[in-house]
């Protein structure tokens, strides 16, 4: 059958375990021998996290997704490690890396997304707005800690992620998650039809350009702007000219909530990358070298702002990889659906307060195990999640 | 419904050729599991418009599971009985919608965790399938040609880096007249061995003047059909309801002359033109896409012997839905990312290629349109190093094919 004969040269000699096993172990081989960062298995002393009451309270966690999928050999790998200057050479030496992050689920980015903020492989319609089944880190982190609503912030692309601040869960759900900005929402909002020369910055989902899902949840609203954010119309579009991309836009509503509202849990969701899907691997690249540069930006933003200087702990992964090019069911790099292990072996990098700089860790994880990793952190428990706090955390 | 259900009358919408073919093997699709038949059907349906190398296949693949004994059929198909499907897949019209229903399954098979699975079975069955065959050998050695930048005088990064170390890296090309040699000798090929699709000629732009022996897609001869083909979709997507599956599904049921395709005489080449455009992403908007997509399924479906791609230059990015909506053409052109598109689009072609039977002969080359470089693949030629001499692109086609 023509369908099932793509797939048969596909797996070649390699089971996918050992290919996932063989990407995580190039990125670590790199680390440890190019920036010379040490093996985490071979420190034995415990973790460096901070866990005092006082020194939680005042613990800032910033999320941010390298997405929307990014594959190994145009970030990590020797020949890909061009594309990532300001990761590479920044941030993973300030580090403690993740060589081996796998995503089970479903890989679809607002689905993969939603996942990542549960911490438990969602399984909603990726293009249907809807909230996740179970409880997000918002939720969790809320009502444990007792943490108000101006405490958690979601920063996101798309009109299509506008319900993942929080769930439909009976014990949590409306009103208990965080508020999310859709900076290009935002943007048409502010002179509907008036934004030609705009309209780069608006633009929604690659994977099906013309689909835009109506809004309906809890999402910040343009008379926000200048009562929380404290920029008036004017002065935001202003800036959004100077700007070239959506996740550029994201950036810049991420820095405005950070100086004005200083949110304790902060998750910015990148988008770019997934303009891969219109198949044109320069408009790939030029998203991942953007992505890599808002990465190096945000992080020094955190340096610079007062209140997340020396207690923030930032977390940077992709929602996952993409196709392989070797896999005949998919086309390489211009989608995510074959499920392979390339798109779904990535990796983590954590920085900042409590994190051990400059050591690799091998040891395999899940993207779903991000949010008990918080929990761990931060002092609340992510009941329902079905990931693992990482021992590294613990 | 279950196969074990099926009746022949339940064909009638199926084109006559399509009807017969599976009524022909009524018997052993009653005897096949759900999760595995509409995937079999999905490829029966458009037999009546499906390349020869396609048509055999098809063929073959269901005589050898009419053939197999009760007992090889429980072996071959144990696994795929042990996936569980939902009541509405179950109660789905897989035979006359089998496309949408194996996207519905792949939603299902992810939603429920079991794709993995299901890939690594798909897999093992397909090789079997093709064990179970000896291929035929090849007339002639499988010839790959890829001519990218054009438009770009000068670029200063290394081109072909995924293929440098399969081939010989060429820096001395005479480039004069290398488009027409080529041409020429991929149409002397096609004069030697006439079978029909067998040897393809994709433009990224405007064709340039080639054999008439040539099977042909090209960019610039589609621009009418790819501006009808937006309409159409700005419409649907103005309807009430209209979600990304229901548009998906509103494009699988398109026809050529929904999109008034002059030349359906040809109803196979129409029809995969159709294809390319309906079912390809971003083959509408970017020429390089569409060349590369074009490429892969000729590749994975026709098989030809000969295939020569040829890039322009992609339209600059600009916002989606002004990509989507404007069509015309003399709009502002990226050369230098369609450079970076196309090589890495050679790369894809040569994979694609090397998954054909007769891989170990077959011959590459991909070159910079009117500069001086070049790198040939080829069963004669050494891999992983770099040659001065001076070349023009007819002497080199023949080092590439030994």
């Amino acid at each position: 059958m023509q369908a099932f004969k793509n797939g048969v040269l596909s797996e070649g000699a390699f089971s996918a375990r050992e290919i996932a096993s063989g990407l995580s172990r190039s990125r670590r081989d790199f680390l440890r021998g190019a920036l010379g960062m040490a093996l985490g298995t071979a420190l034995v002393s415990a973790s460096p996290f901070v866990r005092a009451e006082s020194a939680r309270k005042r613990r800032k966690v910033i999320v941010i997704t390298f997405g929307g999928g990014a594959r190994d050999q145009e970030t990590f790998a020797p020949e890909g490690q061009e594309n990532i200057p300001h990761l590479i050479s920044e941030l993973a030496p300030q580090s403690s890396f993740f060589t081996h992050v796998t995503n089970q689920g479903i890989l679809g980015h607002y689905v993969a997304t939603a996942s990542l903020t549960t911490g438990v492989y969602e399984t909603l319609n990726n293009f249907s707005a809807v909230p996740p089944d179970h409880p997000t880190v918002f939720e969790y982190f809320r009502k444990d800690l007792r943490r108000p609503a101006s405490d958690a912030w979601v920063v996101a692309p798309s009109n299509g992620f506008n319900r993942i601040g929080e769930s439909n869960s009976r014990f949590y759900g409306p009103g208990t998650g965080a508020a999310v900005i859709l900076p290009k929402h935002l943007l048409s909002a502010t002179k509907p039809g008036a934004l030609n020369d705009l309209d780069h910055l608006l633009r929604d989902n690659y994977e099906n350009p013309m689909y835009t899902p109506q809004l309906a949840g809890n999402e910040f609203e343009i008379q926000q702007l200048e009562m929380i954010l404290r920029l008036s119309v004017e002065d935001f579009v202003a800036h959004a000219r100077t700007l070239s991309s959506p996740d550029e836009l994201s950036v810049y509503i991420a820095k405005r909530l950070m100086q004005q509202e200083s949110p304790s849990l902060l998750w910015i969701t990148m988008h770019d990358i997934d303009v891969a899907h219109s198949g044109a691997y320069s408009l790939y690249i030029d998203g991942i070298r953007r992505t890599d540069r808002l990465c190096a930006e945000l992080w020094n933003t955190v340096q610079n702002e007062p209140d997340y200087a020396g207690n923030t702990t930032m977390f940077i992964l992709p929602d996952f990889g993409r196709d392989s090019d070797y896999d005949a069911g998919g086309n390489g790099f211009q989608h995510h659906r074959t499920g392979d292990a390339a798109s779904r072996t990535t990796w983590m990098m954590a920085l900042g307060a409590g994190v051990r700089q400059g050591v690799v860790y091998d040891e395999p994880m899940q993207s779903i195990d991000l949010v008990p990793s918080l929990g761990a952190m931060l002092g609340f428990t992510a009941a329902q999640s079905q990931g693992k706090p990482v021992k590294e955390f613990l | 419904m279950q196969p074990r259900d099926l009746k022949s009358e339940q064909f009638s919408g199926y084109p006559p050729e399509a009807r017969q073919l599976v009524a022909d093997h009524l018997d052993a699709l009653r005897e096949l599991p759900l999760s595995f038949v509409p995937g079999l059907l999905r490829e029966a349906i458009e037999y009546d418009f499906k390349f020869p190398v396609e048509r055999g296949a098809i063929e073959r693949e269901l005589k050898t599971l009419s053939e197999l004994s009760p007992e090889q059929r429980r072996e071959w198909f144990q696994s795929f009985n042990e996936f569980s499907l939902s009541p509405q897949l179950e109660r789905f019209d897989w035979v006359n919608l089998p496309a949408q229903f194996t996207e519905q399954l792949s939603a299902y098979l992810w939603s429920t965790h079991q794709l993995d699975a299901y890939r690594h079975t798909a897999s093992a069955y397909g090789v079997r399938i093709q064990s179970s065959v000896v291929p035929e050998p090849l007339p002639m050695p499988r010839l790959g040609i890829a001519v990218i930048g054009q438009g770009v005088t000068t670029y200063d990064r290394a081109l072909f880096m995924n293929l440098r170390k399969r081939g010989t890296h060429f820096n001395q090309v005479k480039p004069e007249n290398g488009l027409e040699m080529l041409l020429a000798a991929i149409a002397a090929r096609a004069q030697k061995y006439p079978q029909p699709y067998r040897h393809w000629y994709v433009d990224g732009g405007k064709e340039a003047e080639h054999s008439a022996a040539l099977t042909c897609v090209s960019y610039g001869a589609m621009e009418r059909v790819r501006e009808a083909l937006l309409k159409n979709m700005q419409a649907q997507i103005q309807q009430p309801g209209m979600g990304p599956e229901e548009l998906r599904t509103h494009l699988a049921r398109l026809t050529p002359s929904d999109l008034g395709m002059k030349d359906a005489a040809d109803q196979v080449l129409s029809r995969f033109q159709l294809k390319v455009l309906t079912e390809g992403s971003g083959t509408q908007i970017f020429s390089t896409s569409f060349a590369q997509w074009t490429a892969r399924e000729a590749l994975r479906r026709a098989e030809p012997l000969t295939l020569m791609v040829r890039f322009a230059p992609r339209q600059r990015q600009r916002p989606m839905n002004e990509l989507l909506s404007d069509t015309r053409s003399g709009v502002e052109v990226d050369p230098v990312g369609s450079l970076v598109d196309a090589d890495m689009a050679a790369y894809y072609h040569w994979i694609n290629q090397q998954r054909l039977a007769g891989y170990d002969r077959s011959a590459f080359l991909v070159w910079f349109e009117g500069q001086s470089e070049a790198l040939a693949i080829g069963p004669t030629l050494p891999r992983g190093t770099s040659s001065s001499s001076e070349v023009d692109l007819s002497h080199l086609l023949a080092l590439t094919l030994g």
